[in-house]
């Protein structure tokens, strides 16, 4: 019984827990069976908790019978992204620059897993500091796409993608900035949901740019996704930009998937030149899908949308470059004394760290934030970028009076090769062309798989949009869809993945950029 | 003792015959909440290094800032004091520079969108004149930590061998607030320097957001001061204004009121020195030396100091409704300078009495006096008279003094009454004083215990006044001749036979009808 643990969905082991019919020791333990299977090859971990994972998970267990009363997720483990502080666990951003800093505090979402008794089982792969769509650029090697391991598992959060879509945990939590939870969910087969800005609390998500970073619920399926979003929600006083309101029916929408009567717009911007056929002629039948259960179809214009990338590439360096600052040397991570100085100042050691600390793309995203914020460009560069972004939220806002929600393919194509675009930031940013204005205009944003590409049999994404705080509409959009869907291919998408087991010792080559 | 080549400068009188001096202050002021800016670590002053710390004023990844409401009440309470505008719609900024005392390396202040600006505040000089400094902004902010620089001789950072920094200082509020120009003072810059921070200091002490205290640096000063060429005798006329204004200097961290007024009156001479040779005003940061009271250069400001602000993300704009800015207005206090000119008139007292009442830091206590039932005049009497003379004889301040020795208004509004009465004579009134300063008790039981009371017997009296007459009779001979002045002699010797307890007055009116000489 205890490898196919690994193969239920969420629920189902919500399930069987609350019934006694399996213990949270029992789960905990096959999904770290599961990692030490296949880890080795995927490499969605930087860190696994075996001691507390086990120690949480006994723990829920004896309060189960001693009849206490539990939280419905209580003793189903989970993976959460590295770039979350973990009292206790280190916590690295996948930077060398936070090499050994272990922090004395939980984010909030991480206290609220623990307090539902959620068995915290590793800190999953990043790219460093959440900059890239790939995980290409971790400090500590690229995650691996359990569809094809030679291939991209998305990112930044491609360590949460492919812990879930290789079975080593049921539910991960991403975080996302510009698509960092929805790309890899389109390209790992799995569903990951980007809530609306303020939806979840921030306290603890070690910032990229804060007025567009958002953590989230990455699953395997639309019900899975809406439990953990119902667990990680809500308001929080720590977090100024935190909504005081209770969680949206994220739950009970995907129960009910109910889409008759629904308006669903297409926009028109997001999925023309540029996008895969394979993933086009997925999305035009989940397209369908919905018409055959009963929604209504319309296109929306979003002219706006065409600035999007280029206002992003301006605000997120410029917040990251004032954010990441604090990574000097002085109080906690990597310190690194200057070469050939004998009595260096603060402010050399400061460079000489920040310079060994911070991979390329971290600098490059630095050094672009620090040039569009400085006086005499801040006008033409800031400053425009943020009159873009409210254009940007105004075509949502005229789009949302027609549509109920909209969507579009999640991601352009489908998984990359490792190595393929890491010389050509440009072509990397394109990934996140769709995903991009919803963390511009903060409304929710869902991924979930639409079916293989015909081309080259990886996984395909649609991306479901819905104005702000109305997070459930993403959830009854998702699941009737997914419903159609996995009736339609007889099952679950992930059953046709690869087994990963079969070549245990095939450990892809490392990071290039590492070596 | 700091150590710098001194600089040439010109005299006072020559600098002002050549140049208007033109002044900007900036204050920071450590509000006295309970609790820092943006997490609720105490403000505590003096707590052993780096216990009053969190994650969030550590900066550490992934903590966030939450505004604290007390300050932002403060804040604005300080702007309508001041006759500022209040927003509607103010944001945070973040100020991004590297230092290591900063742990965000930003920090977290206002910059194009102050809680307050233009406001003004009336400062009366000591001629009982009034200058109108003209306030720019007062805007919200976080303090930096504490660097301690180890095992140099100066203290300082060059030749330090190790430095320690102390973050409890770091997110404690802070206002800042900052004047427009202030033209057209000439000659009395300097003065009308340390009014405005004097003044300043008083309505911040009256609005009770901060101890204000300069010498703990709770307050702190930063004087720009700029030459331009003199081109009228009127400071004030329009020919001088329309002067441009030259390359000032920024003093920072005076001290003390003293400090500010020399300060400025210094950076005169200096930059005087400097444009009379012909030279340039170097725009740059100056440190000021107590000690030696001259100024010295800091760092050059430069295109360097490129601060990148912008709209601090992590916080929601300020927004104050205007009805919390009325409920605000309402607890403000009356203005110290009226509440000043309104206790004088009350009080009857002379200029310079209200002052020495003001300088000696005795209003408060004069006006519960007062409102305790004394006499304004035997109020000022005690406390300024008996009271502070013998505070200064143990060298302390009049209040700590009566507060060590537990005298308070209401005593000494008692000990006027046993006057006033008819109880007590003075002499008989400082000897209680010396009992309650001596912890007996009140007035009435200190009196009771020492048994003084003026003799009140009408025959007891008479009956010493006839033996006075009896025993000194060429003094009444002298009396009943119309020599009224002589009588003196004869009441101390009344005073003498009962003790001390006689009413003095009485005695002498016996005394002259006796002689016959009322
Ligand atoms: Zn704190």
């Amino acid at each position: 019984m205890t490898s196919d643990l690994t193969r239920l969905t969420a629920s189902e082991m919500s399930d069987l827990l609350s019934r006694k019919e399996i213990s949270s020791v029992e789960l905990t333990q096959a999904h770290l069976d599961r990692t030490a299977a296949v880890d080795g090859t995927v490499h969605s971990y930087l860190h696994v908790d075996t001691a507390g994972a086990l120690a949480a998970a006994k723990a829920v267990d004896e309060k189960r019978a001693a009849g206490a009363d539990l939280h419905l997720m209580a003793g189903v483990p989970i993976a959460v992204k590295d770039v979350m502080a973990t009292k206790g666990l280190p916590t690295t951003c996948g930077s060398k620059m936070l090499e050994g800093w272990i922090p004395p505090y939980d984010a909030t979402l991480v206290t609220k897993l623990r307090a539902a008794g959620m068995p915290i089982l590793g800190k999953t792969n990043m790219d460093e500091f959440a900059m890239g769509s790939s995980t290409e650029h971790s400090a500590w090697g690229p995650s691996h796409n359990p569809w094809d391991l030679t291939r991209i598992p998305g990112g930044s959060g491609g360590g949460s993608s492919s812990v879930v879509a290789s079975f080593q945990a049921p539910l991960a939590i991403g975080t996302d900035t510009g698509g960092s939870i929805r790309q890899p969910a389109a390209v790992t087969g799995t569903v990951g949901t980007k809530p609306t800005y303020g939806g979840v609390s921030r306290y603890g998500l070690v910032a990229l740019a804060s007025s567009l970073d958002q953590a989230g619920p990455c699953a395997r399926t639309v019900l899975d996704t809406a439990l953990l979003h119902a667990v990680m929600g809500g308001h929080d006083p720590r977090d100024s930009t935190s909504i005081d309101a209770p969680v949206p029916p994220v739950v009970e929408a995907a129960r009910t998937a109910d889409v008759s009567g629904l308006t669903i717009g297409v926009v028109k911007q997001l999925g023309g030149a540029g996008y895969q056929a394979g993933v086009r002629a997925r999305f035009d039948e989940s397209v369908q899908l919905l018409v055959d259960r009963g929604a209504k179809v319309v296109e929306v214009d979003c002219p706006n949308f065409d600035y999007a990338l280029a206002a992003y590439y301006l605000i997120l360096p410029s917040e990251a470059s004032s954010n990441l600052a604090k990574f000097d040397a002085m109080r906690y991570g990597l310190r690194v004394r200057p070469e050939g100085v004998d009595d260096p100042s603060a402010e050399q050691v400061m460079a000489a760290s920040r310079d060994a600390g911070f991979g390329d793309e971290v600098k490059r995203r630095i050094i672009l934030g620090t040039y569009a914020l400085s006086s005499g460009y801040y006008d033409a560069y800031y400053g425009q970028a943020q009159k873009v972004r409210r254009l940007i939220a105004d075509d949502f806002s005229r789009a949302f009076e027609v549509a109920d929600v909209l969507v579009s393919p999640t991601a352009p194509t489908t998984a990359f090769p490792i190595g393929e675009k890491l010389d050509e930031p440009m072509a990397m940013y394109l990934n996140d062309v769709a995903t991009i204005p919803a963390n511009l205009a903060g409304v929710p944003g869902m991924s979930l798989p639409s079916g293989l590409a015909d081309e080259d049999g990886l996984p395909t994404g649609i991306q479901i949009l819905a104005p702000a705080t109305m997070d459930e509409r993403l959830y009854a959009v998702g699941s009737a869809l997914e419903r159609a869907l996995v009736e339609q291919w007889g099952g679950p998408l992930l059953d046709r993945a690869p087994d990963l087991t079969a070549h245990p010792s095939a450990h892809p080559t490392a990071d290039p950029k590492e070596a | 003792m700091s150590s710098h080549a001194a600089e040439p400068v010109l005299s006072y009188e020559e600098a002002l015959e050549q140049f208007d001096p033109v002044m900007g202050l900036e204050v920071h002021v450590e509000l006295g909440t309970r609790t820092k800016m943006f997490c609720g670590c105490s403000t505590q002053f003096g707590a052993p290094p780096n216990t009053h710390v969190c994650p969030v004023c550590l900066g550490l990844p992934g903590a966030l800032p939450v505004v604290n409401e007390i300050g932002v009440q403060s804040a604005i309470r300080i702007g309508l004091a001041l006759d500022c505008k209040i927003a509607p719609w103010s944001r945070f900024a973040r100020k991004n520079y590297f230092y290591p005392d900063m742990p965000k390396n930003f920090q977290t202040s206002q910059y194009d969108e102050p809680i307050a600006v233009d406001g003004h505040l009336d400062v009366e000089l000591e001629d009982g004149t009034y200058y109108r400094v003209e306030i720019e902004r007062a805007h919200m902010e976080e303090d930096t930590g504490k660097s301690l620089h180890v095992g140099g001789a100066t203290g300082r950072i060059h030749g330090a061998d190790h430095s320690l920094v102390d973050y409890n200082r770091a997110g404690i509020p802070l206002i800042e607030i900052v004047t427009k120009p202030m033209p057209g003072a000439g000659a009395r810059a300097p003065e009308v320097a340390r009014a405005y921070v004097s003044a300043l200091r008083d309505i911040l002490k009256s609005l009770g957001v901060s101890d204000v205290k300069m010498e703990e640096g709770s307050m702190r000063a930063d004087v720009n001061l700029s030459l331009r060429p003199k081109v009228a005798a009127d400071a004030t006329g329009e020919a001088q204004l329309a002067v441009p204004l030259g390359t000032r200097s920024e003093t920072k961290n005076v001290n003390s009121f003293r400090s500010v007024e020399r300060a400025v009156r210094y950076e005169i001479t200096r930059h005087a020195a400097v444009l009379a040779e012909g030279g340039r005003v170097l725009q740059e940061t100056r440190h000021w030396h107590e000690d030696t009271g001259v100024t010295t250069s800091g760092r050059e400001k430069s295109d360097a100091d490129d601060y990148r602000y912008f709209p601090e993300p992590d916080l929601v704009p300020v927004a104050p409704t205007p009805e919390m800015v009325e409920a605000l207005r309402a607890t403000l206090p009356e203005p110290p300078a009226a509440r000043r000119k309104r206790l004088q008139s009350a009080w009857g007292y002379a200029d310079l009495e209200m002052r020495d009442v003001v300088n000696a830091g005795l209003l408060e206590v004069i006006e519960e006096t007062v409102s305790a039932g004394a006499s304004s005049t035997a109020a000022r009497k005690w406390w300024l008279g008996e009271i502070a003379r013998r505070a200064s004889a143990d060298a302390m301040d009049v209040t700590a003094y009566a507060a060590e020795r537990g005298v308070t208004p209401a005593h000494i509004a008692e000990l006027d009454g046993l006057v006033a009465s008819g109880r007590l004579n003075d002499s008989m009134a400082r000897q209680v004083l010396d009992g309650v300063l001596d912890g007996e008790g009140t007035p009435t039981a200190v009196a009771d215990a020492r048994g003084l009371e003026l003799v009140q017997d009408d025959g007891a009296l008479e009956a010493a006044v006839d033996a006075v007459i009896a025993a000194n009779a060429g003094v009444a001979d002298k009396i009943r001749e119309g020599k009224v002045a002589a009588a003196g002699a004869l009441i101390g010797q009344v005073m003498k036979e009962l003790k001390g307890q006689a009413d003095a007055a009485k005695a002498r009116e016996l005394i002259l009808a006796k002689l016959g000489a009322s």
